[in-house]
């Protein structure tokens, strides 16, 4: 193309990346539904069931504290939710105002809007885990080696990412005004139904039998074993594999769900 | 005219059971500045969707700088303003503004984009904020922050008060005048008067029309005849009469036609009580309803 030549020809990627999460994360920082929900939620549970029993024992004969148990799964709790509800209802709302249609006449890449959407996510999920941490420590008296936070941290972060996926396809599926019920809707029956409120054997037997197929189920047992906490359903290298098989199908699925959309619109 | 920077050649598009284009074939070359008219679903909006690659024409093909439309190096050299979509509320102009100009190669400096739109006042306020003609400005600072070569437009000033309008105006006049290329799509034929030097004219999904503001025109032979009536004006009256069209509203009376006299003289036999008589020649909005056969589209 002798028009192009002269001038380079597209944007440089990284500044556009580094542009383009930011505003993201300001964008979902400044929705107080969200963002508020999304940091204090996971505090505000665990100081309900939390604090009070925060220094008793899981168990006896076990080294590890209700508190630092429920700290684990309160973590996994709010990263997943931030993935959940924040791609699912901020993608599925940004369709509804037709923000889609002005950046598909724009030149940014398609993967960079969604890589930048992931980084915004990730960092509301880490500010959750830290809030969250800051409460374990100083008014439930928390106490976990280095070592543990960082295994702690470490695996929140990482069984948050198939639930990219999942909210991803959530907000190409749902409309705009179902989003909210239906992210919930799915999302807080499977965090009950993983154990991540009440130990297992409290839930009706059909749950119990469900619950090891569950992502969130095996992301429980990779945070519980994180600080020290007993895990059941097989060993952690199989909570890996089945976190891994679900950030391959919650992915597909987000693919499929994307094209779709895309299709219907820009076909 | 320099090179060709957008294409429809043979472009059809076909939205389920609605023909919506049909067997268009157009270029606009570099330094153009050209108004797609046509009534509502005539196929603007559509022809505009094809060139800058929203949809993918049915069949035939659509062209940007010679790539595909969807090419990133093609959507790097343009600025687009589409009719009804949506830009994030949470952001505040400047944020914005700045983030569309990292997309571009070489974009223009965020207060001079911002300033463009008139919008200096405005950039720290949230986007949520903005009334409805202001947002369609930032649409316009969205267009033009990247530095494009080409500018689409589709129906640019809808909800713009009238001062907002005709400072929009201007400034698509000057960035013409620049030698930007400009593609819009408008209702309000005196904008296409007023800005392109080459319109084209949409029915029904064809091209029924591409010519100079003055050759249209041109191809309304006759005069507009426009008065008042005393009474409401009945059909009867204006039977048999040599008229190209009518147009009545309570009882202000639009008729074209090739020979004023005889119309005015049976009127007059006729008995209708004239008053406000004005005779002057055919404008764009004639040129367009007797061209369309659709009535009157403002």
């Amino acid at each position: 193309m002798s028009a192009v030549a002269g001038r380079t020809a597209t944007a440089p990627i990284v500044p556009m990346l580094i542009k383009q999460s930011y505003a993201e994360f300001i964008k979902l920082f400044r929705v107080p539904a969200f963002s508020v929900t999304s940091i204090v939620l996971p505090s505000m549970f665990y100081a309900f069931i939390g604090l009070g029993q925060a220094q008793q024992r899981l168990a006896p004969g076990l080294n590890v504290t209700f508190g630092e148990y429920f700290l684990a799964s309160m973590a996994l709790y709010g990263v997943a939710n931030v993935m959940v509800l924040g791609f699912g209802i901020s993608l599925a709302n940004e369709r509804g105002q037709k923000q889609d249609l002005l950046m598909q006449s724009t030149p940014l890449p398609a993967p960079v809007f969604f890589v930048a959407k992931a980084l915004s996510a990730l960092a509301i999920a880490l500010m959750s885990l830290v809030v969250l941490s800051l409460l374990a420590t100083f008014a439930g008296g928390v106490h976990l080696a280095a070592s543990q936070w960082a295994t702690l941290f470490g695996r929140a972060m990482l069984c948050s990412i198939p639930f990219i996926g999942l909210g991803f396809a959530l907000g190409y599926i749902a409309s705009p005004n179902s989003a909210p019920a239906v992210t919930n809707l799915i999302y807080l029956p499977t965090a009950f139904a993983s154990g991540l409120f009440f130990p297992l054997r409290l839930l009706p037997s059909f749950l119990q039998h469900l619950a090891p197929y569950l992502p969130l189920y095996r992301g429980a047992q990779l945070v519980w074993d994180s600080v020290g906490a007993p895990t059941e359903g097989g060993s952690v290298s199989s909570d890996w594999f089945y976190m891994a098989a679900y950030t391959v199908a919650f992915f597909v699925l987000a693919l499929w769900a994307y094209r779709r959309d895309q299709g219907r619109k820009f076909n | 005219m320099g090179h060709p920077v957008a294409e429809l050649l043979n472009a059809s598009k076909r939205y389920g059971q609605v023909q919506a284009l049909q067997d268009v074939s157009l270029t606009i070359d570099a330094g153009e500045v050209v108004a797609m008219l046509g009534p509502n679903g005539a196929g603007k909006t559509t022809s505009i969707s094809l060139m800058l690659g929203i949809r993918k024409p049915t069949s035939g093909t659509a062209q940007l700088f010679g790539l595909n439309p969807r090419d990133l190096r093609a959507r790097s050299r343009i600025g687009v303003m589409l009719q009804e979509s949506g830009v994030p509320g949470m952001l505040t102009v400047e944020e914005i503004v700045d983030l569309f100009c990292s997309y571009y190669p070489a974009p223009l400096p965020v207060s001079e984009a911002i300033a463009m739109a008139g919008l200096q006042e405005k950039a720290k306020t949230l986007i949520k904020d903005l009334s409805g003609g202001q947002r369609q400005r930032l649409y316009l600072a969205l267009a033009v922050c990247g530095n494009p070569d080409v500018l689409f437009l589709d129906e640019p000033t809808v909800g713009m008060d009238i001062e907002g309008r005709r400072r929009f105006l201007e400034e698509i006049g000057e960035l013409a005048a620049r030698g930007r290329t400009v593609i819009l799509t408008t209702h309000y034929l005196e904008e296409a008067d007023q800005l392109a030097r080459r319109i084209i004219v949409i029915d029904r999904g064809r091209i029924i029309a591409d010519a100079t503001p003055a050759a249209i025109k041109g191809r309304v032979a006759g005069k507009r005849v426009t008065f008042s009536s005393a009474q409401p004006l009945s059909e009867n009256q204006l039977a048999g009469l040599p008229l190209n069209s009518q147009d009545i509203a309570d009882l202000r009376v639009r008729l074209l036609t090739n020979e004023p006299e005889t119309v005015l003289r049976e009127l007059f036999r006729r008995g209708v009580d004239i008053h406000d008589l004005e005779v002057s020649g055919a404008d764009l909005e004639e040129a367009f309803v007797a061209m369309t056969q659709h009535g009157a589209v403002t």
